[in-house]
Formats: structure tokens, C-alpha cells, sequence
């Protein structure tokens, strides 16, 4: 194949063009001499086009009567030999050559046929030299390639009669390349362990690699984006000393999930059609601790530390309904509960899974996860609140926070927190906060002057606003694109997405 | 949080200014409600007059109609003062019998003398009852409210519970006579399903239902149903009894006090209700109803001023407090205080708290002092330890080219136990009481369903598919508080064209890694040390046959070994049930071990 590359190369340099490669190099296979071309000429060494002719060529048959005569002149031969020739000695003397020759002598009118079934010369002739044998001297010219004058329906009538092959024969006309040298060095595509060792890399020469690709991606697995952004939340809760809360505890009791959190139990938020309610298990227990109980039941019923109360009957039995938590202030409620043995600042978050009996939508699911700190500290201020909400939005690249009023039933004051969205040009809702209130509080033990803040937000929200995903369950839940998960990028809350 | 539809010119015209769009959103935001929409262009295109969705907060009864959210909004703006409410002297009353105690117990009645209705608001007045019968009053289970044309009917008037065959009446908007019983036959019917029909409940199995007739006997209402064709007001009426009938009796108050305190307005003398006397003795509930008095309330003007961070006198704290509707001076026995009263329209003041909170509103949250205390240096932050080790799980796998997916914590039963091939037993699984869907009836035992379903949905990805999950399942417990308990688990799937069982096991041999845990041979006899290894079982039925095997682990020199966990490859029942048309192997752990 070098040899090849390096022959064309060579010739073309002494004559400047190779007209025909077949008859520069007539015993080699065309196929042979392409991918020799096609490999010169992806170096530039070469250009060439392509030239394809039909030939014929002699059967074994034809090559025959080239050299003894055709069957019919043979059969003539024969008659004028014998005078009169019984006609099954055709087959005795010619083999079934004699019977294609017979039937063309007739045809040509040189022998005639009397009533003894003998063959006889015609009258039109007296002599075999008479005559001339048309199909040898055909079959001589295209032998020779002399094809010219031939008629395409005399050379179709030889191929019928199986006695010419058609040849496609593949010939190349090939110039010198706009990089034409007879040097025959490749170029190589990659640097080699072998190269690097023996040194070689130094003498060879690398083909220019195309930057203009994407290259091969490596099969690998990914975290899902929703808990990359969970993780971005975890990192800035733990920035500001924030410890994770015992959130793995999805049952909950009604005393934990509402009574605690000062939610009255007429409140639609325990409506079953809000809150999926539990029927196996049946029933939980109440608290060990029985003065909180009491104190639940005192600040529901009459009214106490200071609060008039809801001023209804207060039932245990209510309480004591399980439920998929509706929110993760439940654990909140049972921390602040355990706080209140030793009062003392602390810091608190949990970023987990809450449920509502909620009609399924693009924007709602049964489950999704609630990011919720809380924030404990002696007489503490609204002010302290604001300022914190915006140290923490801030450590996700949003800034100029508004605060507005608002209702939730265990904290006073509320807040919910809005931020100016670029991408929506409009002012977003991006989080709910408030001062816990006392009647949540006081029946755990707390002192009065311990103030809790406590704020939320929904995980899901803020990673649909951030990556444009239109419907949670293509967020949330088995029907998220594996595509989506593989090809998502790193979740980087403070990375501005409206440059 | 309730939605409450205003005609726009009608609230701008009460509020004395036709405000922009932006400018009337941002006084909603400052005094805490929310402009939900403004349907000016669809009804300029309709012919309509543009109307104002309103969001409120779920305690501001007060802000149910156009009336209460005018009032309330001028009071912030300082156009107004909050109403005096005053009674005049009861002419008649309303004895209740203790008949009623076995169905619903309390009532309480007001008269508006000499109202005038406009169409616009009869048509609030209608509006309100609609309102705090679906909000506050929980669909008339706790409270109904009943209107009478007062010259109608002719007082003394009473509350009786009859037995249903002894009730007869025309009912609202019928023409002819129904007993008692007919007409909860007749509100059963289908076409009343949406209507009257959703109230039957609440009676329906009470040997008597509540029935306030007038001195003559005859039936105003049969409450939380219907009122009676004979009383019913209109337009044109000029004296209107408010009755209401409970039971809870405090949001007995609550309602009679808003229909009166938003709809006084509209009566000759402004503000002035005609009270009842109730009698009823059988439970010592005799009073006057309503009773419009405000209730005080003392509270520190250091704890305010604590909580918010000012340093305001007293006087500059009530002038907050005006604009929410609370009248508040110095307190004159306390020095410290401030005596604030609460009007009816506000009974969503439980404590100082509230009060606390209308005085940082009424300065505004946005131009409060930002606090300067906090500081982050002296606490030290941890991750719950059962979330470390779930990151391990999470990292790990996904570098072994896995990826993470989660699905829901809720499944069908059949998905966590038929469709596996595992009979429920009672023992494990949390069971939903009222999921609005068959796809959330049970909180999984297993993460395989999650997965498989995932797999599932990305049958078109390019095979094989590997995915894994590490999150809680839930099992029952009955010696806990809470009957049950999260358990942290990891789960991952290979699902192909075979059903890489291998993979699954060295993987399973890569976590083991990763948490310092090396294999033992020969089913952990080759070594004593802490270690893991497999062993055939045929418990599993979610397995193949022979292709099942427990996951032991031993996690100290000389401790006995405990099943960890399960793999093998996943029965074909199991994948096609989850209509997966792969083969596929499963592994499971419990991850609480490498706490």
C-alpha cells in the first residue's frame, strides 16, 4: 500500500499527470489504487477523477472459435470433406458445437439438406473458401478493443450467444495535490503512550486536531437538581450556624401538627380536605408531659399567659388524630418543646418533605419540601427578623427584599417576603415568616423573653423560577426526564441567570 | 386565605380616589392584603363593570365585603374613624327552648331598623352570609345566619327543636308546603347536591330540627337549611331581623357582631342596632345579642416597643393603632401601658401580640429600624447525622454512575405490595384515611416502586437504565407517640437488556467500600472482622427464583451479623407490572446502620 502510494507519487512527480491508471499500473486492482488516492488525497498530495468504460472480453467459447473457426465454418469443412454428411453424424463428429454450427450454416445458405437427411454444400457455393467466417473475424476485432463500426445490437447478439463477457474496467487521471510531495510521512492523529517513552513524538509529525467539536461526553451519573438546590440551602443555613433539625418523621400527631401551633381545631387547615388523615395506624398518644397538655388545652379553651384564647371545647380526641404532617413546623414545635428544658439562643433548620391532600396540578403535588429555620434569641426585634431574611436571601443573590403583612395562625407578627424578579418583572413571593406567637410558646416553658422567628419557603418554587421548569412534577416525583437529571448544571442559588 | 370580589369604582368612590393599578397594589401590600386581579380589560371587552379580587387574611372577618375593606382601608389612610357602634333599647325577644340542646344549642338575633337597600348592597349583604357561612362558620356546622323581613313576622320569637312530621312551612324560594322530613327528602335529591343539599348532614339524623318561629307560629327558618318564603326580605325591606343560630358559641358572637357592624351603616341612625333579649334559661345563656361593645385591652408599651425595635411614646403607638382600627390611649392606672380598645370587627385579637403586630403595620413593616443583634458568630452548625450519611449514599452512587432521582413518599397499595409480589400483612405500611386519588393510598415500605416507576416513565432512555434514591420509607410502630417511625433507606435499580445482576452486587460492594466495610468470603466465616456478604433467600418474593440473596453485616469484630438489606434480580411479574419490558436487578438498605 506505501508502495503504491509512494509509486503514484513518484510518477506523478516525472510526469506531472497519470492519465490513466490503468495503464500505468494495469496489474493492480482498482480498488487498491482508490484507497491509495483516497489516502493521498486527505493529505493534500493528490487530486484525481474517476473514469469508468465498458469491455468485452472472449468466453472460453469465444476464444475457441477465435482459434479454430466458428461452428459453422467448421461444419462446412466438414461437409465439403465428406461431400454428404448423414446428419447424425453432426453430433458424432462435433458434439453439440455441431448443432449450433448446423443450424447457422443453413442460416447462411451454405448447405442444404437432400431427402436422404444428408447435408450437402448449397448451390450458391462450390467451395468452403467461398465464404468468410464473419463471427471469428468479429470476435478477432473485439478481442483487440477495435470495437469501433461494431453495432451494439451485433455485440448484444454475441453476449447472448455467451460468447463475449462485458468488463467494467475503473480508471483514474490523477494530478499533484495542492501539498504534492513524494514524501510519504503520515501525520498522527494522537499523542501515543509508546511515543511519549521512546521519544518519538520529537520526529513525527500530529495532524491538526478540529476544535471545532464538542468532543466524546463521559457516561456518568448525576444528584438530582432539586436536591443540588437543597444542598445550596443546607450550605447557607450552615453558614450562619444553623443545625439540622430531626425532620425524618413524616406521621404526626393533630396535638404536634396544629394544637401545639396554636392552629384551633375548627381551623380549615385540619379539614380533611387539606390534610391526609391516617386510619392505620388509628389513633396516637398524647405527650408524656401532662402540664403541657393543660397548658395546650387552657390556652386553646379560656385563654392564658395574656391571651383571651379560641373560647371553644378544646378535645383530646382531636389531638390525638394522625396525620402526614402538613408542615415541618411540627418538629420545629417538638425542637422549641426540648428547648424550653434548657432556654437558650439557638438556630434551627430542616429542609423535608410536608403533604397535602391537594388536587394535583402543574404548580401543586401531594408532597414537596418545605425549607424552614428558626431562630431563637432573647428579646429579639421585627427589625432583627428583616435584617436576618435579608443576610440569608442575600447569600442567594437576591436582594431588596419588601415585607408584607400578613396571616398565619401560629405566628404574630407575619411577614411574608417578596423580591423583585427580573425574569418576571414583577414582584415574587418568595418566602413566609413571622415572631412565633406566645400562646405557641409559653404553654412549652419558654420564658417570655425568649423570642423565636421563623421563616419559609418551598424548595420547589425557587428551583422552577430559577431553571424555567413550567410543571413540578416534571420536578418532583417519577415523571422527571432522566435527561433532565443527567444534563442539568451545578445549582448555584447566587448565580444571576438574567446577565 | 379567602378571595373577596369588589366592583372597582364602587370601593375608589368609597375610598374618595380613583387609584392606579400600582399605586392601590402597593396600599394593599402595606396594610397586608393582596390585589389578587384587576378584570377592568376583560370587562371592557364584556361590557361589565370592573371588579377588584381581593385576597384577605383567613382572621379578618371584617374584610369578607366592600363595607369592611372601604372602612378599614381609610382608617389607614387616616380619611376615617373607626364606627361607634351603639344599641338602642330591645323591643322584643327571643326564647330559646331546651329542646334545641340535642341538636344546636345557641342563638342570638339583631333588628336593623330602617335600612336602606341599594341593589349594590343587598347584593354585599346576601354576599357576606355566603362568605362567613363557607369561612368562619365551616359551612353552617358551627354558626348559620337567617334574614327576615321583620314586618313580616311579629316577635316575641323562638327557638324550639320539633320533631320533623310537626314542621310545616313554605320554604325560600318555593310555592308550596313542605313538612319537615319531605324537606330534607326533597334537598337530598341530586340537582340540590350542590346547594341546600351539602347542609343536610348537620340535621338530618337529629330526632328534632331547629325551628325559629315568630310569636304566631309561624316558621321563619329552619336553620342551617332554609328560610321561609313568608319572611324572606328584599329590596324594599325596611326592618330586617337578623337571626343566627350556633354551635359554638363564641363564633355565635363573632357573626351576629360582623352582619351588624358592616350592614348598621346603611340604617337611618348610622351605627345603631336594635338588640334582643335572649332568654334561655336551660343553660344560663340570657342576654342581650349583639353585644357591641369593644373589649380593652392593656398592654406594655416597652414590650411593643421591644418586639419592633423603636422607642415610640405611647401617644405615637395609638396613632399606629388608629389606623388599624384600634382606638388606644395611655393607660391612666398604668404608666407603662396603653388601654386599647378592641372593636367587634376585630375578634381577631386574641392577645398583646395582635395589638403588637397592628402597631408595627400602622408604621409600616418597610420602614421599620433593621436589626443590628443578630450575629452568626456564636453558633456552630450540624447536619443531622442520618443526613450525613445519606450524602455518603448519594455521592457514592453517583459516582459510580448512577443517578439520583425521588419519587413521591406516597404510592398505591398494590404498587407496594401486589405488584411486588409481597402480601400485606397488617404489620408495616401507614394507610391514608381520605387521599383524593388511588395513587396516594398507602407511604411506601419500599423504594422500589418509586424507581420502577420512574424506569418506567424513561423507558425511551438509552439502556441500561441505573437509578437510585436514598430516602425515608415509614413503618408502624405501636409503642411510639406517633404510632410510626421514618427509616432512611438506599435503593438502586439496573434495569437492561440483562438483568445485571453483577453490576447491582458490585455496587453494592462499592457502597460497602465507602463506608469502611470490605466483603467476607464464605458467607463471613473467612474473617471475624466487621465485613459484609450475601446470602441466598428465598423470603423475597419480589426476587427470581434463586436470584435473591439478604445483605449481612457485621459491624464489629466478635458482633453477631443482622440482615442489612436485600438484592437480586427483580421478578418478571414485578417488571411488568410496572410495566417494565427489561430485565433488572434491585438492591436495598437500611442506611440507619452506618449512623
Amino acid at each position: 500500500m506505501a508502495d503504491l502510494q509512494l509509486d503514484i507519487l513518484e510518477k506523478l512527480d516525472k510526469d506531472g499527470e497519470i492519465k490513466s491508471s490503468l495503464q500505468t499500473f494495469p496489474n493492480i486492482n482498482p480498488q487498491v489504487i482508490l484507497s491509495a488516492l483516497n489516502s493521498l488525497k486527505a493529505h493534500g498530495k493528490v487530486d484525481y477523477s474517476k473514469h469508468d468504460k465498458i469491455r468485452y472480453s472472449l468466453t472460453k467459447e469465444g476464444e475457441e472459435i477465435v482459434a479454430k473457426g466458428s461452428h459453422e465454418i467448421r461444419l462446412l469443412h466438414l461437409v465439403e470433406k465428406f461431400g454428404k454428411l448423414q446428419i447424425k453424424e453432426v453430433m458424432t463428429q462435433m458434439g453439440a458445437d455441431g448443432k449450433v454450427g448446423q443450424a447457422r450454416a443453413f442460416k447462411n445458405g451454405w448447405i442444404s439438406k437432400n431427402k436422404e437427411n444428408e447435408l450437402t454444400l448449397s448451390e450458391k457455393i462450390s467451395s468452403s473458401s467461398d465464404v468468410a467466417d464473419e463471427t471469428k473475424d468479429l470476435l478477432l476485432k473485439v478481442k483487440d478493443d477495435k470495437l469501433d463500426g461494431i453495432d451494439d445490437k451485433v455485440l448484444n447478439d454475441l453476449k447472448k450467444r455467451k460468447l463475449v463477457a462485458p468488463i467494467k474496467e475503473t480508471s483514474f487521471n490523477i494530478v499533484k495535490g495542492s501539498d504534492f510531495s513524494t514524501d510519504l510521512t503520515k501525520p498522527e492523529t494522537d499523542l501515543t503512550a509508546e511515543m511519549v517513552s521512546t521519544g518519538s513524538y520529537k520526529d513525527l509529525k500530529f495532524k491538526p486536531y478540529n476544535f471545532n467539536s464538542e468532543g466524546i461526553i463521559p457516561e456518568s451519573g448525576a444528584l438530582h437538581p432539586l436536591s443540588k438546590i437543597r444542598e445550596e440551602f443546607r450550605q447557607i443555613f450552615f453558614s450562619m450556624g444553623f443545625t439540622e433539625m430531626p425532620s425524618n418523621q413524616y406521621v404526626e400527631t393533630g396535638f404536634w401538627n396544629f394544637d401545639t401551633l396554636y392552629v384551633p381545631q375548627q381551623h380549615p387547615a385540619r379539614d380533611l380536605q387539606d390534610t391526609f388523615y391516617i386510619k392505620d395506624p388509628a389513633q396516637s398518644d398524647l405527650p408524656e408531659d401532662k402540664e403541657y397538655i393543660e397548658n395546650i388545652k387552657a390556652v386553646h379553651e379560656d385563654g392564658k399567659y395574656e391571651s383571651i384564647g379560641y373560647r371553644y371545647n378544646w378535645k383530646p380526641v382531636e389531638s390525638q388524630k394522625l396525620v402526614l404532617r402538613t408542615h415541618t413546623t411540627a418538629i420545629s414545635a417538638a425542637m422549641l418543646k426540648e428547648l424550653a428544658k434548657d432556654p437558650k439562643p439557638v438556630r434551627l433548620f430542616s429542609i423535608d418533605r410536608v403533604f397535602r391532600n391537594e388536587a394535583v396540578d402543574a404548580t401543586h403535588l401531594a408532597e414537596f419540601h418545605q425549607v424552614e429555620g428558626v431562630l431563637a434569641d432573647f428579646n429579639i426585634t421585627l427589625g432583627d427578623l428583616i435584617q436576618f431574611m435579608e443576610s440569608f436571601f442575600a447569600k442567594m443573590g437576591v436582594t431588596g427584599l419588601r415585607f408584607k403583612p400578613t396571616y398565619n395562625p401560629y405566628t404574630e407578627p407575619s411577614m411574608e417576603i417578596f423580591s423583585w424578579h427580573e425574569g418576571l418583572g414583577k414582584w415574587v413571593e418568595i418566602g413566609n415568616s413571622g415572631m412565633f406567637r406566645p400562646e405557641m410558646l409559653e404553654p412549652m416553658g419558654l420564658p417570655k423573653d425568649l423570642r423565636v422567628l421563623g421563616w419559609g419557603l418551598s424548595l420547589e418554587r425557587p428551583t422552577m423560577i430559577k431553571y424555567g421548569v413550567q410543571n413540578i412534577r416534571e420536578l418532583l416525583g417519577h415523571k422527571v426526564s432522566l435527561d433532565f437529571i443527567e444534563n442539568n448544571p451545578a445549582a448555584r442559588l447566587d448565580e444571576d441567570l438574567y446577565d | 386565605m379567602p378571595t373577596v370580589s369588589v366592583n372597582k369604582q364602587e370601593l375608589f368612590d368609597l375610598l374618595g380616589k380613583n387609584y392606579e393599578t400600582k399605586e392601590f397594589d402597593e396600599l394593599c401590600f402595606e396594610f397586608g392584603i393582596e390585589l389578587d386581579e384587576d378584570t377592568t380589560e376583560e370587562a371592557l371587552k364584556l361590557n361589565e363593570e370592573p371588579q377588584l379580587k381581593i385576597e384577605i387574611g383567613a382572621n379578618r372577618y371584617d374584610l369578607l365585603c366592600i363595607e369592611g375593606i372601604a372602612q378599614a382601608l381609610n382608617e389607614f389612610l387616616g380619611r376615617n374613624e373607626a364606627p361607634v357602634y351603639k344599641l338602642s333599647e330591645p323591643t322584643t325577644k327571643l326564647i330559646i327552648d331546651k329542646s334545641v340542646e340535642q341538636v344546636r344549642s345557641y342563638a342570638a338575633a339583631a333588628i336593623l331598623r330602617n335600612i336602606t337597600f341599594t341593589p349594590e348592597n343587598y347584593q354585599s349583604f346576601i354576599a357576606l352570609q355566603d362568605k362567613l357561612h363557607s369561612n368562619l362558620c365551616r359551612n353552617r356546622t358551627l354558626v348559620a345566619i337567617g334574614t327576615h323581613d321583620l314586618d313580616t313576622v311579629e316577635g316575641p320569637f323562638h327557638y324550639r327543636g320539633i320533631p320533623p312530621k310537626d314542621i310545616k312551612f313554605v320554604p325560600l324560594n318555593q310555592t308550596r308546603e313542605f313538612r319537615g322530613d319531605e324537606l330534607i327528602e326533597f334537598y337530598k335529591q341530586p340537582e340540590q347536591k350542590n346547594n341546600i343539599g351539602r347542609f343536610v348532614h348537620i340535621i338530618e339524623d337529629s330526632p328534632v330540627y331547629p325551628v325559629i318561629s315568630d310569636a304566631k307560629g309561624t316558621v321563619c327558618s329552619l336553620p342551617p337549611l332554609i328560610n321561609s318564603e313568608h319572611s324572606k326580605i328584599s329590596l324594599n325591606t325596611k326592618n330586617v331581623l337578623i337571626e343566627c343560630t350556633a354551635t359554638d358559641k363564641t363564633k355565635l358572637d363573632i357573626v351576629i357582631n360582623q352582619m351588624v357592624a358592616m350592614f348598621s351603616r346603611y340604617c337611618e341612625n348610622e351605627f345603631v342596632i336594635e338588640p334582643l333579649e335572649i332568654v334561655s334559661e336551660f343553660n344560663n345563656q340570657s342576654r342581650t345579642t349583639p353585644n357591641c361593645a369593644s373589649k380593652m385591652m392593656s398592654v406594655s408599651v416597652d414590650y411593643i416597643n421591644s418586639c419592633l425595635g423603636l422607642k415610640q411614646e405611647p401617644s405615637d403607638i395609638c396613632k399606629c393603632l388608629s389606623k388599624m382600627a384600634l382606638q388606644a390611649s395611655p393607660d391612666s392606672k398604668d404608666h407603662g401601658a396603653i388601654q386599647v380598645a378592641i372593636p367587634i370587627t376585630r375578634p381577631d385579637i386574641l392577645h398583646p401580640c395582635d395589638i403588637m403586630e397592628d402597631a408595627a403595620i400602622g408604621y409600616g413593616y418597610n420602614k421599620l429600624p433593621k436589626g443590628e443583634k443578630l450575629s452568626n458568630a456564636n453558633f456552630v452548625a450540624a447536619p443531622l447525622p442520618i443526613n450525613r450519611v445519606s450524602d455518603i449514599f448519594r455521592i457514592a452512587s453517583s459516582q459510580a454512575s448512577w443517578l439520583e432521582v425521588l419519587p413521591l413518599t406516597l404510592c398505591s397499595h398494590d404498587e407496594n405490595f401486589k405488584y411486588l409480589r409481597v402480601e400485606d400483612d397488617g404489620t408495616k405500611a401507614v394507610k391514608l384515611a381520605n387521599p383524593k386519588t388511588l395513587e396516594y393510598q398507602v407511604v411506601r415500605t419500599s423504594l422500589l416502586p418509586g424507581l420502577l416507576k420512574t424506569v418506567k416513565e424513561n423507558r425511551k432512555h438509552s439502556l441500561p437504565i441505573k437509578v437510585f434514591e436514598t430516602g425515608d420509607v415509614v413503618f408502624k410502630n405501636a409503642e411510639l407517640e406517633r404510632k410510626a417511625f421514618n427509616e432512611r433507606h438506599w435503593g438502586a435499580v439496573y434495569v437492561g437488556k440483562t438483568s445485571g445482576f453483577e453490576i447491582i452486587q458490585g455496587l453494592l460492594g462499592k457502597i460497602m467500600q465507602t463506608f469502611r466495610t470490605p466483603w467476607i468470603s464464605d458467607f463471613g466465616k473467612s474473617s471475624s472482622t466487621r465485613g459484609y456478604w450475601i446470602e441466598q433467600d428465598e423470603s423475597q418474593a419480589t426476587f427470581f427464583p434463586g436470584r435473591g440473596a439478604k445483605v449481612m453485616f457485621r459491624q464489629k469484630e466478635g458482633q453477631p451479623a443482622k440482615q442489612i438489606g436485600y438484592l437480586g434480580v427483580i421478578h418478571p411479574e414485578v417488571m411488568n407490572n410496572f410495566d417494565v419490558p427489561f430485565a433488572g436487578s434491585y438492591v436495598e438498605l437500611n442506611a440507619e446502620v452506618f449512623l
